[in-house]
């Protein structure tokens, strides 16, 4: 049996703590009034910071940001300045009637836009990392029911780290639903789609809203992780059963149940992506987003669970796991981060390549205003894993999987990042207390929840009839 | 390479009381007997088959492209959807013989081999369609990079035809090196067998000098897990650059990023449907019901519904997010797809790919010989007639209402496709009866762990010992 030791425990309590405090601090130093955007603006020009060059240029800065964001945040844009005023504004000044007061008024919606920008920042740093924990979570058990599904035989001896990982599945769905709830509460404006102001000015969400409602969306989100859910407790409670079993009942009902969830994590997972990630940008569709996103959580969840296998081999338990299981677990990291590149490609250059404008502009804001993360992310996701993992031998290395692991996994949060804030927060991102003590916070309960679960049962399946092939695998 | 041991649970892959040298005898016998009626009967309807289309292509390439039911709105079609269907069917080899060995799936071992062959026959098939489609193939070479002087045209790189000309020549490259690697020791024993000096002969030219030394072995096994890792991006890259042929337009029903990912997936779909139906008759023919068993046709009927299962999800995922789009003409492609006036392709493609494989999850049928050959043919059609409805519909309601046409193909367009299926035949049935249809070598390899003989063997020996075992348990 494993025991949580005391100073990992407090460690995941200090993390959880800085988190609170970092998310507490971001929340407490967002913009109020528009007064205090002025102020923000007028210190970031005197100081020549973040967006300088963007606001400094006087009056042109009025249409700058008008052009600018009526191409590239039309969602965010539509938060408080709407279109209508927006192309009035612009008429007016072009016609040269009374320049000061639509230089004044456009002034004006820019710094009510900033201010809901800025309002979003830290609501949209909570929601990426509640979300993306939570997403590694099912990551795992996607995994994990492929392994059942397969009847794979390298891997039963991590069942267990693997159920672990996906305990976290309860708390972090319960979390993702609540600040969903919120959002249909208007409590934050993560989903643009959910301001009525909004709605009612933009025809192409009204044409959605037979879908894009409040209700229809918080019932969709409860069904899939209900669904999740249940295949998470069914089958470790199957796995538990099997331990002491005399024959392979509890066995059988996990393949079956396996099975069935994988149908039907097909078609939430990519239900789920439209609704919970690309919804945010409510005018942009792509129909392979779901894989894309998916990719995405699926090699996250596969490095969570080599990261933790390294980690409790190395404190001397999962005595069967050898160096060949540690490979598989590689080589994993090394074909999915491939396999989401991709997907990767393939979205990116077939807009790219076609250039719509409806389309392509989701990219075009990426590159313009996130160039260093949405760069940075292919280096992290594709290039250092691919380059590193490459390798047979430094597959059974763990300091090469640990390391090529945290790459990974910050990577695909970066990727989170890349999907949620271009359309929430706009230009005005930046890596701060909110978004790092997200993290933490996340990251802190995801290590509580996952290593108290591994103190509860054996970390051996014991039982499974194919434990034998997966104790002497070797190759 | 990979664990000696198998949980009881497995079934046998090779069943009934086989030892090594029956597995010699039987994947030799079909090579070195003669062939029976029903060969020659399937022989003779095939070339028959294939000298039709023949003819047929000999007249498009006299008379000219208008032979065809192509016109100005529906500029591609017949010639576009069998290139498609061929180029899918193909997958399922490379993904048996790479992505299965890196997966290692031993239960790939006896069908690798006709897998793979049937790779390369059926990208010869697809090749056709482009290349006649030229008009003048006599300048197919053009499509190559070469420089002007040589009298061509340097080709537009940033064209997904180009892409696709490189993509499937390399595919069809390290496909055909993948398969003669594995051949080399299977054609070493029909060499080492062979009685006149004549087959001696054929077959020591065959197997490259083979000598089954450990050495030999040892650079066997290293260059298949090579090729297999250069194989495995290939199954994916291949039908990848298929679909931006289509994907890269700003077509409504051909632009759509999922389009990469899925075109896979139907391929292998299409492909594993196709091997199924070939193995289920040459097992039987060839008598090698002990090596393709019924559990073989079951773990392929599964990869079928899977498959099918990600492709009807994808058809989904392109009807709701052509309404979820708002675009007009994107939701009218759709629409026109399921209700204008080829409805009835687009229900064909539904019932045989969607609806078909999902019997498959009631094990009596996916057991069923009989139920597994009639799914795979129709599996078979639903995928023909996806690219048809894919290329078809999107095309035939252009942008200009007065040009809104219909496609009607013609004798030469039959003609030509069933002269690709005849050749396809021909070109099998000449391999099954000179080639070794089954992977002999590696068959023996998991001789110890995975025939039942041995499987017996193992459970006699050490029955008393895992009853105590359990009991020791509890």
């Amino acid at each position: 049996m494993y025991t949580f030791s005391s100073r990992l425990k407090t460690f995941s309590f200090v993390l959880i703590a800085l988190g609170i405090l970092g998310i507490g601090y971001s929340f407490l130093t967002a913009p109020k009034t528009v007064e205090d955007v002025e102020k923000i603006l007028a210190a970031e020009n005197a100081h020549g910071g973040h967006g300088a060059a963007h606001h400094d240029a006087g009056n042109a800065h009025g249409e700058d940001a008008h052009g600018h964001h009526a191409v590239s945040h039309d969602e965010a844009a539509a938060s408080h300045a709407n279109h209508g005023n927006d192309a009035h504004a612009e008429a007016d000044h072009h016609a040269g009637a009374d320049d000061a007061h639509a230089a004044h008024d456009e002034h004006q919606e820019h710094l009510e836009h900033v201010l809901h920008q800025l309002q979003n920042k830290p609501w949209s740093a909570l929601y990426i990392a509640a979300l993306f924990f939570m997403l590694i979570s099912l990551g795992a058990l996607t995994f994990y029911a492929i392994q059942n599904a397969a009847q794979a035989g390298w891997s039963p001896v991590l069942f267990r780290v693997m159920e672990s990982i996906s305990s976290y599945l309860v708390p972090g769905a319960i979390i993702v639903f609540i600040l969903l709830v919120l959002g249909v509460l208007d409590m934050h404006h993560i989903f643009i789609w959910m301001d009525e102001d909004v709605v009612a000015h933009d025809h192409l969400i009204q044409a959605k809203s037979g879908y894009l409602n409040g209700p229809f969306f918080l019932i969709r989100a409860a069904i899939f992780m209900g669904g999740w859910i249940w295949y998470r407790q069914y089958s470790r409670k199957n796995s538990l059963l099997q331990d002491d079993a005399n024959d392979n009942t509890h066995y059988k009902k996990n393949f079956k149940a396996s099975a069935t969830f994988l149908v039907f994590f097909i078609i939430s997972e990519s239900i789920m992506s439209w609704d919970w990630i690309m919804s945010v940008d409510p005018h942009w569709y792509s129909t392979l987003f779901g894989w894309y996103v998916f990719a995405s959580f699926f090699v996250s969840g596969i490095t969570a669970i080599a990261l933790i296998t390294v980690y409790l081999k190395g404190k001397g338990y999962l005595e069967y796991v050898n160096t060949s299981h540690i490979h598989d677990l590689a080589k994993f990291m090394f074909g999915i981060s491939i396999f989401w590149t991709y997907l990767w490609f393939s979205q990116f250059m077939l807009m790219w390549y076609a250039d719509i404008p409806e389309e392509v502009v989701y990219f075009k804001t990426r590159i313009e205003d996130y160039n260093l993360p949405f760069f940075g992310m292919l280096a992290m996701n594709f290039l250092f894993p691919v380059l590193i993992l490459i390798n047979t031998d430094f597959k059974r290395l763990s300091w090469i999987i640990v390391m090529a692991g945290i790459v990974i996994l910050c990577g695909h949060y970066i990727d989170f990042f890349n999907m949620i804030m271009p359309a929430t927060v706009g230009d005005r991102w930046f890596i701060g207390a909110g978004e790092i003590g997200s993290v933490l916070l996340f990251l802190g309960l995801f290590i509580f929840v996952v290593f108290t679960t591994l103190t509860k049962a054996p970390l051996l399946a014991k039982r499974n009839p194919l434990i034998e092939e997966s104790k002497h695998f070797h190759y | 390479m990979s664990s000696h041991y198998e949980a009881p649970i497995r079934k046998p892959l090779i069943i009934g009381d086989k030892n090594y040298h029956d597995v010699t005898v039987d994947v030799a016998r079909p090579v070195e007997g003669r062939a029976n009626r029903q060969w020659w009967i399937a022989f003779s309807i095939a070339l028959a088959a294939f000298l039709w289309g023949v003819g047929c292509v000999a007249y498009t390439v006299g008379t000219g492209i208008g032979t065809w039911g192509s016109n100005k709105t529906v500029g591609w079609a017949w010639d576009i959807t069998n290139f498609v269907w061929w180029v899918g069917i193909g997958h399922a080899g490379t993904l048996i013989s790479a992505v299965l060995l890196l997966f290692r799936q031993k239960w790939r071992m006896a069908i690798n081999r006709s897998a793979e062959a049937m790779t390369i026959f059926s990208v010869i098939q697809a090749a056709m369609f482009p290349v006649f489609h030229m008009g003048r193939p006599w300048l197919a070479y053009w499509v190559m990079p070469i420089p002007n002087q040589f009298g061509s045209l340097w080709v537009n790189f940033n064209s997904p035809l180009l892409w696709d000309v490189f993509a499937i020549s390399t595919y069809l490259s390290v496909s055909l090196v993948f398969w003669w690697t594995g051949l080399l020791p299977d054609f070493a024993m029909l060499r080492d067998r062979a009685i006149t000096p004549f087959t001696k002969r054929v077959y020591s030219i065959l197997s490259f000098g083979w000598s089954g030394r450990a050495k030999d072995w040892q650079r066997f096994e290293e260059v298949s897990l090579v090729l297999a890792g250069l194989a495995t991006p290939l199954v994916l890259s291949v039908h990848t650059i298929v679909s931006f042929d289509f994907a890269t337009s700003v077509i409504p029903g051909w632009h759509t990023t999922i389009l990469p990912p899925y075109f896979v997936a139907g391929a292998i779909f299409s492909g594993f449907a196709m091997v199924n139906t070939l193995l289920i008759i040459m097992r039987k023919v060839s008598h090698l019901e002990a090596y393709i068993t019924v559990q073989h046709i079951e773990l392929m009927n599964i990869i079928i519904m899977i498959t099918g299962s990600i492709v009807g999800c994808a058809y989904i995922t392109e009807l709701f997010i052509a309404w979820y789009s708002g675009v007009e003409y994107e939701q009218y492609a759709f629409l026109n797809r399921a209700t204008g006036p080829y409805w009835w392709s687009y229900l064909l493609m539904m019932t045989c790919n969607v609806v078909s494989p999902q019997v498959m999850w009631v094990k009596k049928i996916r057991t069923s010989i009989m139920a597994s050959f009639i799914i795979s043919i129709v599996v078979n059609i639903g995928m023909w007639f996806e690219r048809f409805v894919i290329i078809v519909t999107s095309l035939h309601r252009d942008y200009l209402p007065s040009s809104w046409t219909m496609f009607q193909p013609t004798f030469v367009d039959a003609g030509f496709f069933i002269g690709t299926i005849g050749f396809f035949f021909v070109l099998f049935l000449l391999y099954s009866r000179s080639f070794p249809v089954i992977a002999q070598a590696e068959v023996k390899s998991i001789m110890k762990t995975s025939s039942e003989n041995y499987k017996k063997k193992r459970e006699q020996e050490h029955g008393n010992d895992n009853h105590s075992h359990s009991e020791h348990n509890h």
